[in-house]
């Protein structure tokens, strides 16, 4: 008998008779079942994958649902009113956007140079020896949980930075023309830049162990090559590593930023939960994550609830871009290692 | 003249070399400094109030002795819950990803949403779960909890069980299929086992991901003062406790809230450690 087609062989021996009639039954059913278990288990596979989707589009969805209430109720002002007043329901979320951009932004002016100086070390510098023990260290610092460095912000940073930082940054650039209201204040401990500080502790380890993995990704020729003309580490770090690993420093620095802007609990303990906008970065804020954090539960009204919510979908869209751009840097990157 | 402008250079092109390297070994140590200070901190205030009572009395009220013995039992019990729900959906979908789909147009797009939710802000997928589970059922409870971590859990599983499976060699594959092995049973009898301890690296490192949680927790699992592992009433979580008890004036509730924080941190620590240590035998075997 001819084999038909893509006939399995086993099924090409069956009906050729190879085996009795009463077996030949019972390894009939037995294909039979394995190959139904084989669809059943691509199509699981193939579910499980679009529920990913689905859990991306849920958030979305659900997201949008809750803020319809808040956003119908003051429309497009809502993003550029700073009053937040629970016993009136009037609420706009200006002084959250800024408060979560103000301390984003101060911890990447941080710990996007040290990170990068870090990577810089490990790569170029570090003796062999030392290279595992540090780089695993500074990866547990990214293990460690957010709460912890929020308990560790409020009773141990705060207290320090009110007694030696922020009496100096008020003494020194607060005097300085053009500085005074970014200075200004007393030391409160906690507020913005305690809160952009201890965001800069959490990222660096993001920004750290990302730029290294792209900078040990560049060719050792080219670097070989810097260095064989005379170049210093410096200049070799400056003129081949960065320029080739632009993408994926950027790419690093952007996942980083995006960890930055939604990260609630080290914020929440040390923000100070004030909804205004204050000239100062002393001066104690509030951002979009904080103030969920905070308020959430306690929200009477739907109309609060939803104003919450509303604020939760700003941050999940900038974040969302943010991130977007990050993996598409990425992404990039890889796409050069691959090939 | 010449000459004398060359060394000039060479001498600022040292200078700047010299001043780079000491920024790079100055950022280490900065870096390095703050994991001790942190560390140090927590075991120095945190070790003080570890005793046995922490293990076996409930929380107490405000201005007396107690323990955090239902909140460890719910995170406990919330971290499987979640685990049990989040790891079967990531190993089939990476199993998708890496087996059937591996250039499919799907795969690629689950790819670099599972990335964006592997970042997303915890505090927004609380908000989801409230939206689709606290207020649908009018109540907080365990289930919502739980459901909330497993969202932190699928995309830290999807990820590692795609990059094990495709590190899985295919002429093992090509092996199976030759000896006439239908494909589902090659990847869970043969691409499964080769990939495994790198898949149970992906579950540890999400346990330990989703064991310091706090912001899901708020608003789908809440809080209890008191012993319950009723899923369908709200649960305590160590790190919902350590929240509430931290910012609380009583000095009673804040020493408790830093020895939980020790004891989060140290079963963080040994599980991403663990998750090393299983991931560099798998290298060297």
């Amino acid at each position: 008998m001819q084999p038909a087609g893509r006939q399995p062989v086993v099924d090409v021996a069956l009906q050729g008779g190879a085996i009795p009639v009463g077996r030949q039954l019972d390894r009939a059913k037995a294909l039979q079942r394995l190959r139904l278990r084989d669809t059943g288990f691509r199509h699981l596979t193939r579910g499980s994958a679009i529920v990913v989707l689905l859990i991306l589009s849920g958030i979305i969805a659900s997201l949008i649902y809750g803020s319809l209430p808040a956003l119908g109720a003051y429309g497009f002002g809502f993003l550029v009113t700073q009053v937040w007043n629970p016993v009136t329901e009037k609420f706009g979320a200006l002084a959250a956007i800024y408060g979560t951009i103000v301390t984003s932004f101060i911890a990447m002016l941080i710990a996007v140079p040290v990170g990068l100086f870090i990577s810089l070390f490990l790569t170029e510098l570090c003796p062999l020896w030392l290279r595992r023990p540090i780089g695993i260290a500074i990866e547990l610092l990214a293990g460690i949980p957010s709460i912890i460095y929020g308990i560790w912000g409020l009773f141990v940073f705060a207290p320090f930075l009110q007694q030696t930082l922020q009496p100096f940054l008020i003494n020194t650039l607060g005097n300085v023309p053009g500085l005074e209201d970014l200075f200004a204040g007393p030391p409160y401990g906690i507020g913005i830049l305690t809160a952009g500080l201890i965001l800069a502790i959490m990222v660096l380890p993001f920004i750290t162990s990302i730029s290294r993995d792209v900078f040990e990704a560049v060719p050792p020729v080219l670097k070989e090559a810097a260095y064989g003309v005379g170049c210093t580490t410096w200049e070799v770090v400056r003129y081949v590593v960065l320029p080739y690993c632009r993408t994926g420093v950027i790419g690093a620095v952007m996942l980083a930023l995006g960890r930055a802007l939604g990260e609630t609990m080290a914020v929440t303990f040390v923000i100070g939960n004030a909804h205004r906008i204050s000239p100062s970065i002393l001066a104690p804020g509030t951002t979009i994550s904080a103030t969920i954090a905070n308020e959430f539960t306690e929200a009477v009204g739907d109309l609060y609830t939803s104003a919450l919510i509303a604020i939760g979908l700003i941050l999940f869209v900038i974040t969302f871009i943010v991130l977007a751009i990050a993996r598409l840097m990425l992404m990039r990157i890889n796409a050069r290692v691959g090939g | 003249m010449a000459f004398a402008r060359s060394m000039s250079l060479y001498a600022t092109r040292r200078r700047r070399n010299g001043v780079a390297v000491a920024l790079a070994i100055g950022a280490t140590l900065l870096g390095l400094t703050w994991l001790v200070f942190i560390l140090g901190e927590l075991l120095w205030k945190g070790f003080g109030g570890l005793n046995l009572a922490v293990f076996t009395q409930m929380t107490p009220p405000p201005g007396s002795a107690g323990g955090l013995l239902n909140p460890i039992a719910g995170s406990l019990v919330l971290t499987a819950v979640a685990v049990a729900i989040g790891t079967p959906l990531g190993i089939l979908a990476g199993t998708y990803m890496a087996e059937y789909g591996r250039y499919d147009k799907l795969t690629f797009v689950v790819r670099f949403i599972n990335d964006i939710l592997l970042s997303a802000p915890s505090i927004v997928i609380g908000l989801f779960v409230y939206e689709i589970m606290v207020a649908q059922m009018g109540h907080f409870s365990g289930w919502a909890g739980a459901v909330a971590l497993a969202v932190i859990v699928v995309p830290v599983v999807v990820r590692t069980t795609e990059d094990m499976l495709t590190l899985v060699p295919d002429t093992l594959r090509e092996a199976a299929a030759s000896i006439g092995l239908p494909r589902s049973l090659m990847i869970t009898r043969v691409a499964y086992r080769a990939a495994r301890a790198g898949m149970i690296t992906g579950v540890l490192l999400a346990v330990a991901r989703i064991s310091g949680e706090t912001a899901p927790l708020l608003f789908t699992a809440l809080n209890n003062q008191f012993w319950s592992l009723d899923m369908n009433a709200p649960v305590a979580s160590l790190p919902a406790v350590i929240f509430q008890f931290a910012l609380s004036p009583y000095a009673d509730w804040q020493k408790l809230a830093w020895t939980g924080a020790l004891i989060i941190t140290m079963a963080v620590l040994a599980l991403s450690i663990i998750a090393r240590v299983l991931s560099a035998q798998r290298k060297t075997s």
